[in-house]
């Protein structure tokens, strides 16, 4: 099928959905929740999520396994509500005003959401990176060591150099820096600092990172350096990245979650969606290079 | 086909045409916008100078004042009643004497009572409260016979700055006497330390601004006191904390609304609650700072809550995603970025207060007070009352006072928005 075919039957799909209005949303098929996991195998697991701000819905009653140290990505058209689903697993919508969560978000058998659940602890376990780089304006090293700190991790100061350093070598940016860690990380240029922003979420061992399209502010080159190394931090962390760019998608994720308008329309493995993907919008996406 | 090509020509030049003649017109509007604002500041900055250039030509003088020398003859006799040099019988010598007896001796021909009167009044009655605490803090001076300067009367000070247009009330002989003094080189200006250390006093040539300052003084550290924290604190709650509904934006709207409450209700309202209900005591700069604290505190909320405002959603994210707690969030992040802006209005929020008259004089710190404060609850005058009190006498000397008393109070506010200049300066340089 020719590109401008793919881009009609999107339209049409789209058009259709929403001319019927909110009863007719994209149905989700069977295979929504796509090939099932090993129990011990799913860091996080979101059952019939909720998402309101005021009185509108911006998550439709979404349920998604999320895989133990592998990466998944989010893709979607803009606006669909994945930046949004995203920042249900270490509620950073609580600081939103009138952003409302319903449903129930797991990790490790302890819900999220629940009333006793403390954000400190849970932000502790699920880092996140931001779709701008956002160092603090302090000292590199003051960047990354002020986590630690915070959750008194290091017992010395020995301790605290040792952690920077190794942060910073897992985040590929130790032999850039190294001679300059008093300067401050706002200095960097784009790619290095969103690596320092990496360097700082894993400076707390988090069990999750989410990533919010993490390389939309970098140019390619930056770019292929954050790939790399969400590829090999995969080996300790579990991953959630957000991204526009379904080539990223492609090269940095095992598995893909498809969503549209508030719904998740399709998970499953990433050479799975991208090769023979389940439903029709799914494969008009990926297929018709909306962005 | 030469007629269809030449058509469209036709027309772009008439755009073109079109387009310059609306330019020249676009750039006349420009040139006249930059004109009116050049203007305006060329103006604004002409007033300032009227104003300094006349606050200065007036002012600069009362900061000499003029003495006149006479032989004095330390008559142990009469400066030392008791005749054992003590402290008490010193203090108590008739020193008034002794310099009216040198007028005499200086001016023999003088001898009708009226004329001595006149006489005497060249010299300022401060003149043997200065001599007294001389010999008392050096009493070998007892029974010597030297040339002392003593501070001369007002209406002599006026005299020998401004020649006849000044010293109106002096009669015909008493200039004749001065003519003759500074003829022989004995009358002659001198700094005026006493404007800077004396209080309030009923003679112009006697009167300083020490005891305004000190009032000024304590009161502003009452309002620093109260309103840095409590503004601090209610930004930092209202811009990071509070939610935002009807209740806070009430809060906010009056907030907004006492920012441009006239002053004076704020005076008497510290008159019904401070004096009246809290039985403060009246004039004492306590009362005073609570007043100005009423007024800077919406200032520097206001002020405090745009510096907040303007350190970017980013940096709150960065730390409420590393698990910092919304409190650890605000105090790491947060307030060190907004410091400068929040300490810039708390200083403009201070010179404001610095400059406020009206709520005072409700509070009665419009009285006439000739001793220093030691304390917040001492009575006490502030800087620009001092100048209200100044500019309503009828003393010619007090008018180059009061210009005078203008030009620290100005020194003052400069010196304080320098102060909010730099502090901004040095907390923003550091990224």
């Amino acid at each position: 099928m020719a590109i401008g075919d793919r881009r009609a039957l999107f339209q049409s799909v789209v058009e259709t959905a929403l001319a019927a209005g909110d009863t007719a949303q994209p149905e989700v098929v069977e295979s929504a929740l796509g090939t099932p996991f090993l129990e011990r195998k799913v860091s996080l697991r979101a059952r019939n999520v909720n998402v309101f701000y005021g009185e509108k819905q911006a998550i439709k009653d979404v349920s998604i396994d999320i895989g133990k140290r592998q990466v998944t990505a989010f893709i979607g058209p803009s606006g669909c509500g994945k930046s949004t689903f995203l920042r249900c697993f270490n509620r950073m919508n609580d600081t939103i005003e009138g952003c409302r969560v319903e449903g129930e978000i797991l990790l490790d058998d302890e819900d999220i959401h629940a009333p006793e659940m403390d954000v400190v602890p849970l932000r502790a376990r699920v880092g996140m990176v931001f779709q701008k780089p956002n160092p603090f304006p302090k000292s590199i090293y003051e960047n990354i060591a002020y986590g630690p700190r915070l959750h008194g991790l290091a017992a010395s100061r020995a301790d605290l150099d040792e952690l920077v350093e190794n942060s910073l070598r897992r985040a590929g940016l130790w032999d850039e820096v190294k001679d300059r860690l008093d300067a401050p990380g706002t200095g960097l240029s784009g790619g290095q600092q969103q690596r320092l922003c990496i360097a700082r979420a894993i400076a707390i061992h988090p069990e999750v990172i989410l990533m919010d399209e993490p390389c939309s502010a970098l140019d390619p080159i930056a770019t292929a350096r954050v790939e790399e190394l969400i590829d090999e931090l995969r080996e300790r962390y579990t991953i959630i990245i957000v991204t526009h760019s379904m080539q990223q998608a492609a090269r940095v994720s095992q598995r893909t979650a498809y969503f549209h308008m508030g719904r998740l329309v399709e998970v499953d493995k990433t050479e799975r969606i991208f090769t023979n993907p389940a439903h029709e919008l799914t494969e008009a996406y990926i297929t018709g290079r909306f962005g | 086909m030469s007629k269809k090509k030449n058509k469209p020509l036709v027309k772009r030049r008439a755009i073109r045409e079109a387009v310059l003649h609306g330019l020249a017109r676009r750039r006349r509007r420009d040139r006249l916008l930059r004109l009116a604002g050049i203007g305006a500041i060329v103006l604004g900055l002409s007033f300032l100078a009227v104003m300094l250039v006349s606050l200065v030509s007036l002012g600069k003088s009362a900061f000499w004042q003029t003495h006149i020398r006479l032989e004095l003859t330390l008559d142990p006799a009469r400066l030392d009643p008791q005749g054992n040099g003590s402290q008490a019988s010193l203090a108590a010598g008739d020193y008034a004497g002794v310099i009216k007896q040198a007028l005499r001796a200086r001016f023999p021909e003088v001898r009708k009572r009226r004329e001595k009167r006149e006489l005497y009044r060249l010299v300022s009655s401060g003149a043997a409260w200065a001599l007294r605490d001389q010999v008392v803090a050096d009493p070998e001076l007892l029974g010597q016979r030297r040339a002392f300067w003593l501070l001369a009367d007002d209406e002599v000070d006026q005299w020998f700055k401004h020649g006849e247009a000044g010293g109106v009330r002096l009669s015909e002989r008493q200039r004749h006497w001065l003519e003759s003094l500074r003829a022989e080189g004995a009358i002659d200006t001198f700094f005026n330390w006493a404007f800077f250390r004396n209080g309030d006093s009923r003679e112009p040539e006697l009167a300083g601004i020490r005891g305004a300052l000190a009032g000024s003084f304590y009161a502003l550290l009452v309002t620093l006191a109260l309103s840095l924290p409590l503004g601090v604190a209610a930004a930092i709650y209202l811009e990071e904390f509070a939610p935002r509904n009807r209740w806070t934006d009430f809060v906010e709207v009056n907030i907004n609304n006492l920012a441009a409450v006239p002053s004076i209700v704020f005076g008497l309202l510290g008159l019904a609650v401070f004096l009246n209900f809290l039985d403060l005591p009246r004039s004492a700069p306590l009362v005073g700072g609570l007043v100005l604290t009423l007024m800077t505190l919406p200032t520097i909320i206001i002020t405090g809550r745009a510096a907040l405002k303007a350190v970017p959603p980013s940096i709150r994210e960065a730390a409420l995603g590393i698990g910092a707690s919304r409190m650890q969030t605000v105090f790491h992040h947060v307030l060190p970025q907004a410091l400068p802006g929040m300490l810039t209005g708390t200083i403009i929020g201070m010179a404001q207060a610095l400059g406020e008259t009206a709520p005072l004089l409700m509070i009665g710190m419009v009285a006439f007070i000739v001793d220093v404060p030691q304390g917040f609850t001492d009575p006490a005058t502030v800087l620009p009352v001092q100048i209200y009190l100044w500019a309503d006498s009828p003393e010619r000397a007090f008018m180059e006072r009061t210009a005078a008393a203008i030009l620290v109070l100005l020194l003052f506010l400069v010196l304080m928005n320098l102060v909010a200049i730099l502090l901004r300066r040095r907390f923003e340089k550091r990224w």
